[in-house]
Order: structure tokens, then C-alpha cells, then sequence
């Protein structure tokens, strides 16, 4: 790998003190991020996917403690590399020089995040102004360059709208508008269409791709949703109660997945082609991180686990140069298991279609 | 569903305005006609603001249609109706919500929540009895009797949707309207959740009005399925005719959207645009064509002769 690292976290672990007790929320994450390529990171709520985004921010809540790791973010703008540590800046030094201006952020609902008595065009002149202290003519004119870009048609006119005068898919374009004011260097997208209809969510996510492609800007993806994934990341990391249970490139997780949490994640997906009348579910519920784990956290909803998964935790082990998983199926004491004929049908079934027109 | 069969709930022309001034007024529906018949599940599908939502509550006696004929057990249900005729009613047709924590009590244990609709209308003799119902259903839904005893918030959001409908079910209705009750669960729950709901209807044989907005979950659980837009019905079908024949620009819209677990594939594909100004399609003069068997669009007739001609590959 002679890509450019980006965004590297090694060893991550952040617990919060709430009055139940002590939740450890991640639990030794590491992560990179490459430039120009777009990581998601995958898992149910309470996985701890975004409490790992908020750490990069700064932005965790009051009761969050970060225990152990780093966060390093190698900046390349001005043509030599310039390493830092985030973890080392304070709150406000986050926001003067990283926040919005170096590592900018898109959430879910657009209409908490945008000012509802503020007109949208100072809402994404605000940043530029703020951080490199545009003057105002400058500022007008790059905003009016970016409502165009994210596809907003007449942005003259539009830059006087309150965000109430906006639909839904319209506010989310504008937000993303703000988040690339200030040119950042890492885009990150929590969740960004899960408020939004299945058909404007196909809009916003060609959007950013094609963003992406035109400015070469590395963005990373929060979601549950697998369908996203496939359409827009290079890599995947599947999280599953604050840990990182496997992680490769987009093509390996989905035609092969080795871990059965991503197993699992995969079959639950609706598929349109087949008409089977079940669906393929995990069982159970969520891993509660209020509780202290022994072993592996999946194991009780695991329908492969072995002894072992209920006193050790498994380690990452490594499948290829970029895929890695963490689960003791893949240790070479383990007994053999597949996945589900279900998945192994679809997959391949994937793999016809994909040669099919390919041959075209 | 076989033609001669009665239908359980049927709505006629339903048109449900909402008046926002002097002037102006939201046509959240606006002639809409479709039947449900005894143990089958119709979805119906549209983006926010399609009016499925409203649909659902104008069935239920929560909104005053303004016009329209919503029939019940072939008694008529819209309008006025007398105190039996709503005893009948709201025993007969339940309602299961998007949001499961937000239309649980905070305050009531699970035993008296499910229980309500007991306690309302009388339907136990002892509180034994009632406690014996109460678990039953909650074994049907995959709960323990421990649990009754337990507050919604000690519950994960799957259990408490579980909640939901097991207090749908205990009045033993012939109609559920699920109002996106998966929507706000995660992918793994929401499969369990339509699981849980295809199997309690095998055993109950209750018919369901499944809304959603989501096609993918939609095709595992519905016989058949209507597809909404702006107010309009613009195709309804048996789940094999949408899937397999989408005629309508919308319909086939909403199923390029559908995201595919393919990272190949999906990379190169492009969701197809639905517009309807650019299309030029006024849903006012459109009627309603047959296609064939129980597959209907709404379109006019130069209209859905153009798009039966066009290809629809689902890539």
C-alpha cells in the first residue's frame, strides 16, 4: 500500500460515566483513512460508529472520556505533509483549526442542523468568513459556486431562502454545500439519507460521489445501511459493540465476508430477486456495553460460536493485504465453516451478473 | 385473493383535504380507491407527503374524510357512526406505530399497557384472566411473562415494537394498520420484526395495512401492494406484477432506487429520475388502465401505452 494515509486512529478506546455505570462505548478501534477514498464504517445503533466520528471532531459529550489511543491526521495542503494529533488539541483548538475548516461533517436531519433564522446563503458563507476571513463579495460568489455544485438550480435567488422554504432533499444538498465552504480535507457523512425518501437518497449519495471525484476530497460514511455501502465506499469497516470485527475492501466484504456478523448483516438485507418467504434475521438484540464482556461480545447471538468465543476474545486476523477479521472461525485450529447457502447463492448469483455485463 | 371473495375493509374515492387558510388547502389525498381482503397484507408504498399516513389514520377514524366512503365489514364507517358501530370498530381494527417508544406510557407497566384495550372494553371476568392473556400474547410476540411486569424504557427498540403489537393483537382485530412500524428499527431487528409479523398472521389470519416507505421490506411481507404519489394511487398490484412489471415511471423511480449489497454493480448504476412536471404527467387526467390480472396504472391512455412499450431492466 503506497497510498497517502490521511487519517489514521490506532487503539481507540472511549467510555462514557453515566449513572447506570461505566459504558465502554469503543473498545480499541483502528481505522485509515486514504486520501481521495471514502471508508464506511457499518453497524447497528450503539455500535459505537458515531461516537468514533465525534472523537476525530472533538465533539464528544461532557460525560465521554477517551482511555487510550491516537488520532493522527496528515494534512497535505500546502504541498508538504504536516502531522497531528487530534487528541492532543483542546476543544477550542479543534474549532479554530480543524473543525469545518480541515474536517468538515454532514448529520442526518438537515433540519437540525441548519439555522432556521438564517437565510441558507450567510449559512455557507459563515465558515469561510470565520476561518480564512473571506471578504463578503468573495465569499457571495463562492457560495453561489457551491449551491450550483451540490445542484441547487437558480442559486442567486436561492441564497435569500430560509431552510423551511426547502424540501428535505434540497436542505440536505445545502448542508453538504456548508461542509465544503471551506475546501476540508475530510468529509464526514453521518448518516446522511436515513431522513430522506429512498429516491432523493440515490441523488444525495451520486452527489457526493460525484463531489468527490471533481475536488479528490476523502469522505468517511456512518450508516446501517448496506445498500449505501456497496454503492459508494472503497473500504468497509463493520463495527459491532465498539469494536472493528471486519474490515477490508468493499468488494471483499461483500462477495466475501468472513466473519458472521457481516454474514448475518448481508443475509438480512431484502433481496428483489429471489422470492424466498422468510427472512434471514440475527437473533437477539444489540450487545448492551453496559455489561463487562468476557469473550467475545457476538457470541450469544452467534449461531457458529465456539466454545472459545465464550472465554477469549478472538484477535484481528489477517485474510489479505487489506481484509481483516476479528473471529476464531478464522483460526487454523477452527473448525470449517461457511456462510449461509442463502448468502453463498446470492453472492454468486452477484458474480454472474457482474460477468454477464461485463461481456456485453 | 380470488374476485368473488368479500372484502374486509374498502376504501372508495377517498379524498382527505387539509385546509391551511382562507384559500389554500393540502390535497394530502385525493381519490384514492383500494380493498383489503380477510388475511392479506396490503402495502402501500409512497415518499413523505404521498399521504400514506393520512390514508392510514383517515381508516381509522383518527381524520374526518372530506370525502369518500371507507367501508368496514360491509358497514359503512366513514361519516357518523352509532356507539355500536364504534364499539365494533375500535375492537376490530387496531393500529401499530412508527415510533415504539413514543406511543408506549413511560409510566405503565407492560401488563397494563397491552392490557388497555381489555380493561376498555371489558373483556375479562378476573384479573387472573387478564394477566393470562396478557402472556399469551406476549409468547406470541416473543416476550416473557417476566417482562410484563417490566417499564417500556428497560426494553431495546425491537422488544418494544414487540410491545406494540402484541397490544394490537390481544384485541384479536381483523384489520392492523402498521403505520411504518419498522422504519425506525435497525436492519437486523427490522427483519425480525416482519418476520414475527408474517408469522403471527399465518396463525390469527389478520389482514394488515403495511405502510412503508422502504419497497425492499415491503415485498417480503405484502400479497399485494399500491403505490402512492402526491395523493394519487399511480399503480396497484399483486407483489409479483409491481416487482416483476413496474409500468409506471414512479414505480420503476422507486425501485431503481433500491440500493443492492453489489459494490460492482451499484458503483456504475445510476437511480432513474422521476419528474413529473418534465414528464408532463397530470394524475387528474389520468385513468385508471387494467394491465392484467390484479395489476392496474393510473395514466392516460397514450400515456401508458408509451410506457408498456418502454423496457424496464431493473439494473
Amino acid at each position: 500500500m503506497n497510498k497517502d494515509k490521511v487519517l489514521s486512529i490506532r487503539d481507540l478506546s472511549i467510555s462514557f460515566q453515566t449513572s447506570a455505570g461505566e459504558v465502554n462505548a469503543i473498545r480499541g478501534v483502528n481505522l485509515d483513512l486514504y486520501q481521495g477514498e471514502t471508508l464506511a464504517i457499518v453497524g447497528e445503533s450503539g455500535s459505537g460508529k458515531s461516537v468514533t466520528v465525534k472523537a476525530i471532531m472533538g465533539i464528544l459529550s461532557g460525560n465521554g472520556k477517551i482511555k487510550s489511543g491516537t488520532i493522527d491526521f496528515t494534512s497535505r495542503k500546502s504541498g508538504e505533509e504536516v502531522k497531528e494529533a487530534l487528541l492532543s488539541y483542546s476543544k477550542k483548538e479543534m474549532r479554530r483549526r480543524i473543525n469545518g475548516r480541515r474536517i468538515a461533517m454532514v448529520f442526518q436531519d438537515p433540519m437540525t442542523s441548519l439555522n432556521p433564522t438564517m437565510p441558507i446563503g450567510s449559512q455557507i458563507m459563515e465558515g469561510m468568513r470565520y476561518h480564512y476571513k473571506t471578504n463578503k463579495k468573495e465569499a457571495y460568489e463562492k457560495a453561489v459556486k457551491l449551491l450550483d455544485l451540490v445542484g441547487i438550480t437558480e442559486p442567486e435567488k436561492r441564497m435569500k431562502s430560509y431552510p423551511h422554504q426547502l424540501s428535505g432533499g434540497m436542505r440536505q444538498r445545502v448542508v453538504i454545500a456548508i461542509a465544503l465552504s471551506c475546501d476540508p480535507e475530510i468529509l464526514i457523512c453521518d448518516e446522511p439519507t436515513t431522513a430522506l425518501d429512498v429516491t432523493i437518497q440515490a441523488k444525495i449519495l451520486e452527489l457526493i460521489k460525484e463531489i468527490q471525484k471533481k475536488t479528490g476530497i476523502s469522505v468517511i460514511y456512518i450508516t446501517h445501511d448496506l445498500g449505501v455501502v456497496a454503492k459508494v465506499a472503497d473500504y468497509v469497516a463493520v463495527m459491532y459493540a465498539g469494536k472493528v470485527v471486519e474490515k477490508g475492501l468493499s468488494e471483499e466484504i461483500f462477495y466475501e465476508p468472513r466473519h458472521p456478523y457481516t454474514w448475518g448483516l448481508l443475509s438480512a438485507m431484502p433481496d428483489l430477486n429471489t422470492d424466498d418467504e422468510v427472512l434471514y434475521t440475527i437473533p437477539g438484540s444489540p450487545f448492551n456495553l453496559l455489561n463487562k464482556t468476557e469473550g467475545d461480545a457476538f457470541a450469544e447471538r452467534n449461531r457458529f460460536a465456539l466454545n472459545i468465543d465464550y472465554r477469549l476474545e478472538p484477535p484481528m486476523f489477517q485474510i489479505t493485504e487489506t481484509h481483516y477479521a476479528a473471529t476464531w472461525l478464522l483460526h487454523e485450529n477452527a473448525p470449517a465453516v461457511s456462510m449461509p447457502e442463502a448468502l453463498k447463492e446470492r453472492i454468486k448469483r452477484m458474480g454472474e451478473e457482474v460477468d454477464l455485463r461485463g461481456g456485453e | 385473493m380470488e374476485e368473488n371473495k368479500k372484502p374486509l375493509l374498502e376504501v372508495k374515492d377517498l379524498k382527505q383535504h387539509f385546509k391551511l387558510g382562507r384559500k389554500f388547502s393540502v390535497k394530502a389525498v385525493d381519490g384514492v380507491s383500494f380493498r383489503i381482503y380477510p388475511g392479506e397484507t396490503y402495502g402501500l408504498v409512497g415518499e413523505s407527503g404521498s399521504g400514506k399516513s393520512t390514508i392510514g389514520r383517515s381508516v381509522i377514524r383518527l381524520y374526518e374524510p372530506t370525502s369518500g366512503e371507507v367501508w368496514f365489514q360491509g358497514t359503512k364507517i366513514s361519516g357518523k357512526l352509532s356507539a355500536q358501530d364504534t364499539k365494533h370498530l375500535r375492537t376490530n381494527m387496531q393500529m401499530i406505530f412508527q415510533d415504539p417508544m413514543a406511543c408506549l406510557n413511560p409510566r405503565k407497566k407492560i401488563l397494563d399497557i397491552v392490557a388497555q384495550g381489555l380493561d376498555i372494553h371489558h373483556m375479562y371476568t378476573t384479573p387472573e384472566e387478564r394477566a393470562e392473556k396478557v402472556y399469551r400474547i406476549l409468547d406470541m410476540v416473543g416476550l416473557s411473562r417476566e417482562h410484563a411486569n417490566r417499564y417500556p424504557h428497560q426494553f431495546s427498540g425491537g422488544q418494544r415494537q414487540r410491545i406494540g403489537i402484541a397490544r394490537a393483537l390481544i384485541m384479536e382485530p381483523e384489520l392492523i394498520i402498521a403505520d411504518e412500524a419498522i422504519s425506525a428499527l435497525d436492519v437486523s431487528i427490522q427483519a425480525q420484526v416482519v418476520n414475527l409479523m408474517k408469522e403471527l398472521q399465518k396463525q390469527t389470519k389478520t389482514a394488515i395495512l403495511f405502510i412503508a416507505h422502504d419497497l425492499s421490506m415491503v415485498k417480503y411481507i405484502s400479497d399485494r401492494i399500491g403505490v402512492l404519489h402526491l395523493g394519487h394511487l399511480v399503480e396497484t398490484g399483486t407483489t409479483e406484477e409491481i416487482f416483476s412489471n413496474p409500468i409506471h415511471p414512479y414505480t420503476r423511480s422507486l425501485l431503481s432506487a433500491i440500493p443492492k449489497p453489489d459494490p460492482i454493480s451499484e458503483r456504475s448504476r445510476t437511480a432513474f429520475t422521476y419528474d413529473l412536471k418534465e414528464m408532463g404527467i397530470n394524475y387528474l387526467a389520468g385513468t385508471e388502465h387494467h394491465v392484467q390480472g390484479q395489476h392496474y396504472v393510473l395514466g392516460t391512455d397514450d400515456e401508458v401505452k408509451r410506457w408498456m412499450a418502454e423496457d424496464f431492466i431493473q439494473q
